[in-house]
């Protein structure tokens, strides 16, 4: 379960994030909207362990454990999983070679046995497939040369193989066409159960026609000011961010 | 992908910090007395039976010695060298006639063993059978210190006509070869550090492949400073006929020593009509420690003739090693139609300093060449990549193309780069990109969140980073120098 | 080392240099110690070697072979010459044989100028560039150009004029200093030109304080049998930006060298050049860019257009301290060879010591793209038009930054004229 409580950040002194609080309990989908600037990007900064994106004030944990003292690996290593909005590229350095290196990494650290070459490429090749992915994307380069849509299914890609327990995804749907739009929601459909849970961070409503979140949330100005079923995406979609903000205010 | 899963779990096996290979073993030595002179090159050419002829050009390239003065353009600083006080001749006692690898002594093999020589060619070293039909896939010719005291496969390399031995024997099994060769494409005047070694190299490896014949193996050799203050010296020369083909692996670990070691080796290829030669070194000679004392001095010239049409040389090195390195292996590219390749890495940490790059020369035409430089500094170490591409008048349609990238790691180290372009053929066609970076942050984090502890990170960016030149080594190589590479640079983002 | 340098023409034309200081240097202007120091250092070392890393390029032994006086003290008729000069409006002041022209000048309102002896500055080094100690030792006459704080000055034109001497050939070595307040801007245009042979050898001293803007725009058309050996020394402060642009079409031996230091935060260098280059030409272009303050930024576009015999050489460094945290450096570098017989040397290049950091240089040498020449010949243009078009498209990325209208304009007709009387 992720409980955020009273959380204050922000980059680099500048205040962003004025009092979150949230919880997502354990195999629920949760999504976040906002306007542009609202925070919702910084929120998933946070929560991941970006360098310089410091928490000032409250807490955020999940499973009891306090994430904002944790190296970004060791959250990783719990199970959080952040989807990059805009996925970093690493020249040299093969997709296979990453996930692998990355899924051992973890494993590791929570004292599991090491996935051998064979059985992680079959993994890979199975996953690959489920998300229309070709083969040869796990011989590319991490994200270098990936059109915008490919680098969003490879981030999903990666979640299917590292197989988080609290996923967050940062904008995934910018930039994808209707199709890419539904291979991205099956993937997140495909983890979902009773040990998962999800946090969709989404500027547009479109996304969560296909990922049905359990619980919607308004994010304005850092915090969170309206919260309730799915229905209030499709209020947004009707009536945009402006008038409840205003409301709020 | 499983050399790579295989380099990952080396590289994460790999322990903390220190120079893991600083050891020296026990021989007894037979040492000339410190000291340069005619009389101590007389005993080296004594000792090893020489002709009169190479004698003769040992004293000549010492008398050129005395008149030139050492290089300063380097970017890289170090306290004078006294030259005379160093030992030019060292060699392990011998045991009357080690006629099989049986005989060598224990604690040569037992140091292959720390110096991680593979399996398999510790258990050819010592002298297993191959089942029958089976050919080996790489031979070695061990040289400890000055001396070469084991090679293997001779007889099988013979039946292709392959000639694989230590340059001493050579010089007295095959003079004629060696003295249409020894010297032809560096001069024994060509820069100090040649004609030191030329007046006083004590032994290297020799190899002729004739006419038509691709090696049947990688050959490998494995270099090693033992002896205290004892200068190394050694002499490779290369030569491959028309048709033919070789690979050959060059590696190295140097034991751990106060004082500063020097090191002049000379390399020369010559690859004639259709030839190929590619010449893969792995260098990790001791760098001396985190305040810079001790350390491998590695002022080295390897030069590549491609003298004949279509030939090609290809250099690829992984330079983690020594205090100071100085090394440019260059190209000839004289046969029309001839290639010349240069693949790189160089890291230095701490207070390493490393000039290193290369020479294309386009003489013939359509001759082509592509250099990849691959610069990593740390620490408070400078790492300069110099590097000359010559296109003289006749190279019509001559091609280079550079690619020169630096990473700086930290804030006290530096990165440079010296090209020279100079071109005086209107149909070449040069290109050089030269890139300075440092490992961003978005490129850790993305890495850490995913579960990558930092240094794992680093080393898998920096790894990627290199890709280009590591693609170019053979597979065994290419495991070991990604190895290194993460051990090299351990603790250096912090 | 220097034993090869000896007993060369370089030490010969140093003697003669030092000679003529000792038999002058009673009626030069200004600090006699500054000269007399300079002489000392220039007899200790002589003129640059080929065996200089900064000069190895460019050997001075056809200058040293060539016996220079003194220009002659008459007024000379430059009519010819005058003509010549680009129409640009704009105050300006010329130099006639290195010697201030007071009739020919009209000095501008807006800008301190100070004529009448060497404007000596604080930045050169003498130590370092051996052509500033020949300068310094033997400068007679500059301008100092000073902008007061918060004053756009608009435009100035600085003019030299070398004339022709009856075959003989004279050596003149000016001294100038431009120094901008805070805030203050210029757009100096520079231009060179002349008859018969003769040295010039220029030091121009740059000082740009914090936010003042500085455009430098040279052309350098001197005669066809000139030496142009022009030093210059930029140091700009915070926010402060030096832009300039130096084309070089004429001289016989010629070479520009920048010393460009960013001083202060968010500085701003651009050192663009275009070398055209024909005959026997050799023509040398050399900067070196210090960045020595954090979010700094440098640009070079040099390209270089060869043919005949002609030899270009390009030396670009860019340097980074540890201080210079964000610098942005950038260096193009690339040529055009268009005959058999021309050679390109180039040499860019980058010493590192800041960790966060973007730079990058390029450099391509090659001819004009066969594919290119055929795509315009198929569509109908004569091989020459094709050619002639490629080359100013070639040469548009260097040029493209110059905004002042007039100065482009005339950079554009020196090229068409130079292209006209040296088509490929």
């Amino acid at each position: 379960m992720l409980e955020i409580k009273n959380l204050h950040a922000g980059i680099n002194d500048k205040p962003i994030l004025n009092g979150i609080d949230l919880v997502v309990p354990t195999g629920e989908v949760h999504a976040i909207m906002g306007p542009n600037g609202s925070g919702k990007s910084t929120l998933s900064y946070v929560l991941s362990g970006r360098d310089g994106y410091a928490a000032t004030e409250g807490s955020a944990t999940f499973d009891g454990h306090d994430l904002l003292e944790m190296a970004p690996e060791a959250r990783a290593a719990l199970g959080v999983f952040l989807a990059f909005q805009y996925p970093v590229e690493l020249p040299g350095v093969g997709n296979a070679n990453f996930l692998r290196t990355a899924l051992n990494a973890q494993r590791r650290a929570r004292g599991e046995a090491e996935v051998d070459a064979p059985s992680f490429f079959k993994l890979a090749r199975a996953a690959m497939k489920a998300l229309s992915m070709p083969d040869d994307m796990l011989k590319r380069n991490v994200n270098v040369g990936f059109s915008g849509g490919e680098k969003k299914r490879n981030e999903v890609l990666q979640m299917a193989i590292l197989k988080p327990r609290l996923a967050i995804l940062d904008e995934t749907d910018s930039g994808l066409d209707i199709d890419a739009l539904k291979i991205v929601a099956d993937g997140v459909n495909d983890q979902r159960g009773p040990e998962f849970s999800a946090v969709i961070i989404t500027h547009y409503q479109r996304l969560l026609d296909y990922i049905v979140p359990d619980r919607v949330h308004v994010l304005s100005a850092g915090r969170i000011i309206r919260s309730g079923g799915p229905e209030l995406a499709k209020e947004l979609e009707a009536n945009g961010y402006a008038g409840m903000v205003a409301e709020a205010a | 992908m499983t050399a790579v899963a295989e380099t990952l779990d080396a590289v994460q096996s790999v322990t903390d910090g220190g120079y893991k290979w600083g050891f020296s073993t026990d021989i007894e030595m037979d040492m000339a007395p410190k000291g340069l002179n005619e009389d101590i090159i007389r005993l080296i050419s004594s000792r090893k039976n020489e002709p009169e002829w190479l004698l003769a050009w040992r004293l000549k390239a010492y008398a050129a010695w005395l008149k030139m003065e050492e290089p300063n353009w380097a970017m890289v600083h170090h306290a004078p060298i006294d030259y005379q006080d160093l030992h030019y001749y060292a060699a392990p006692k011998k045991k009357p006639g080690p006629k099989s690898l049986d005989e060598v002594d224990p604690a040569l093999l037992a140091m292959y063993e720390k110096l991680g020589i593979p399996l398999k060619e510790r258990a050819i070293l010592a002298g297993v059978e191959l089942p029958e039909g089976e050919l080996p896939q790489v031979a070695i010719d061990a040289v400890f210190d000055s001396v070469s005291v084991a090679t293997t496969f001779r007889s099988t390399l013979a039946k292709s006509g392959v000639i694989f031995c230590p340059i001493s024997e050579a010089v007295l099994e095959h003079p004629e070869l060696v003295q249409k060769y020894l010297g032809s494409v560096i001069p024994a005047g060509d820069n100090y550090f040649a004609a030191l070694n030329s007046a006083v190299f004590t032994d290297g490896s020799f190899v002729f492949i004739p006419k038509g014949v691709r090696c049947p193996m990688e050959l490998s050799t494995y270099f090693r400073i033992n002896a205290r203050n004892t200068g190394q010296f050694e002499r490779t020369l290369i030569i491959v006929e028309d048709g033919g083909s070789v690979s050959y692996l060059e590696g190295c670990t140097a034991p751990m020593r106060d004082e500063n070691q020097l090191h002049a080796a000379v390399v020369e290829l010559v690859a004639m009509d259709d030839a190929t030669i590619k010449y893969s070194t792995v260098q990790n000679w001791y760098p001396g420690d985190a305040e810079g004392k001790g350390g491998v001095y590695n002022f080295v010239t390897k030069r590549g003739a491609c003298r004949g049409a279509r030939s090609k040389i290809s250099w690829t090195q992984v330079e983690t090693g020594s205090a100071i390195t100085w090394k440019y292996p260059s190209c000839i590219l004289q046969g029309d139609d001839s290639v010349g390749e240069f693949y790189s890495v160089a890291v230095t940490t701490n207070m390493q300093q490393a000039d290193t790059g290369t020479k294309m020369i386009h003489i013939g035409r359509n001759t082509r060449s592509t250099i990849i430089a691959k610069g990593i500094s740390a620490g408070r170490s400078n790492n300069t990549y110099r590097g000359l591409v010559k296109v003289l008048p006749k190279a019509d349609g001559a091609r280079n193309f550079t690619q020169c990238d630096s990473l700086l790691i930290g804030d006290q180290c530096g990165a440079h780069t010296v090209p020279y372009i100079e071109s005086r053929n209107r149909t070449a066609k040069l290109e050089h990109e030269a890139t300075t970076s440092k490992i961003s942050d978005d490129q850790l984090f993305y890495c850490r969140s995913r579960g990558l502890s930092q240094e794992d990170a680093v080393g898998m960016i920096v790894n990627g980073f290199c890709r280009d030149v590591l693609k170019e080594l053979p597979m065994e190589f290419a495991v070991e120098a990604q190895k290194l590479l993460a051990v090299s640079l351990e603790g250096s983002v912090g | 080392m220097s034993a090869s340098l000896k007993p060369s023409a370089l030490q010969g034309a140093t003697e003669a240099f030092v000679t003529r200081f000792e038999g002058l240097k009673a009626r030069l202007p200004g600090d006699g110690d500054q000269r007399e120091a300079a002489a000392v250092l220039l007899r200790r070392t002589g003129l640059p070697g080929p065996r200089e890393e900064a000069w190895r390029y460019t050997n001075l032994r056809s200058l040293a072979d060539q016996e220079f006086h003194e220009p002659l003290t008459e007024v000379a008729d430059c009519a010819e010459l005058l003509a010549r000069v680009p129409d640009i409006d704009a105050p300006r002041l010329v130099f006639v044989d290195g010697r201030f022209r007071d009739d020919l000048s009209a000095v501008p309102p807006t800008a301190g100028v100070r004529v009448g002896g060497p404007a000596f500055g604080l930045l050169a080094r003498p130590e370092h560039e051996k052509l500033v100690a020949l300068n310094t030792m033997l400068a007679e006459d500059g301008a100092e150009i000073g902008i007061a704080a918060g004053v756009d000055a608009g435009t100035l034109l600085l003019i030299s004029l070398a004339t022709d001497q009856n075959g003989r050939a004279v050596a003149f070595h000016p001294r100038h200093t431009i120094s901008l307040g805070e805030g203050a801007r210029l757009t100096l245009v520079e231009i060179g030109l002349g008859e018969g042979v003769y040295l010039h050898n220029p030091v121009t001293s740059v000082v740009v304080a914090k936010g003042a803007s500085l455009t430098h725009l040279r052309i350098q058309n001197e005669g066809a049998a000139a030496f142009v050996l022009s030093t210059l020394y930029a140091d700009v402060a915070e926010r402060g930006t030096y832009d300039s642009f130096t084309l070089a079409l004429g001289g016989r031996l010629t070479r520009a060298e920048i010393h460009a230091r960013l001083g202060g935060p968010n500085a701003i260098v651009h050192l663009n050049a275009a070398q055209l280059l024909a005959d026997g030409q050799h023509a040398d272009f050399t900067t070196v860019v210090s960045h020595d303050a954090p979010n700094c930024a440098s640009r070079q576009t040099v390209k270089t257009v060869l043919t005949g015999k002609s030899r270009g050489v390009f030396q670009g460094k860019i340097e980074v301290a540890r201080a210079a945290q964000k610098t942005d450096g950038y260096q193009m570098n690339q040529a055009l060879l268009l005959s058999d017989e021309a050679e390109m040397d180039s040499k860019p290049q980058l010493e590192i010591y800041a960790d966060d950091v973007k730079c990058s240089h390029g450099a391509t040498v090659g001819e004009l793209d066969p594919e290119q020449m055929f795509y315009l010949r198929s569509r109908g243009l004569p091989e020459a038009e094709a050619r002639s078009l490629l080359v100013r498209a070639f040469l548009a990325e260097a040029l493209d930054p110059i905004t002042h209208d007039q100065a482009r304009a005339a950079m554009e007709a020196a090229i068409a004229l130079w292209w006209e009387r040296h088509p490929a």
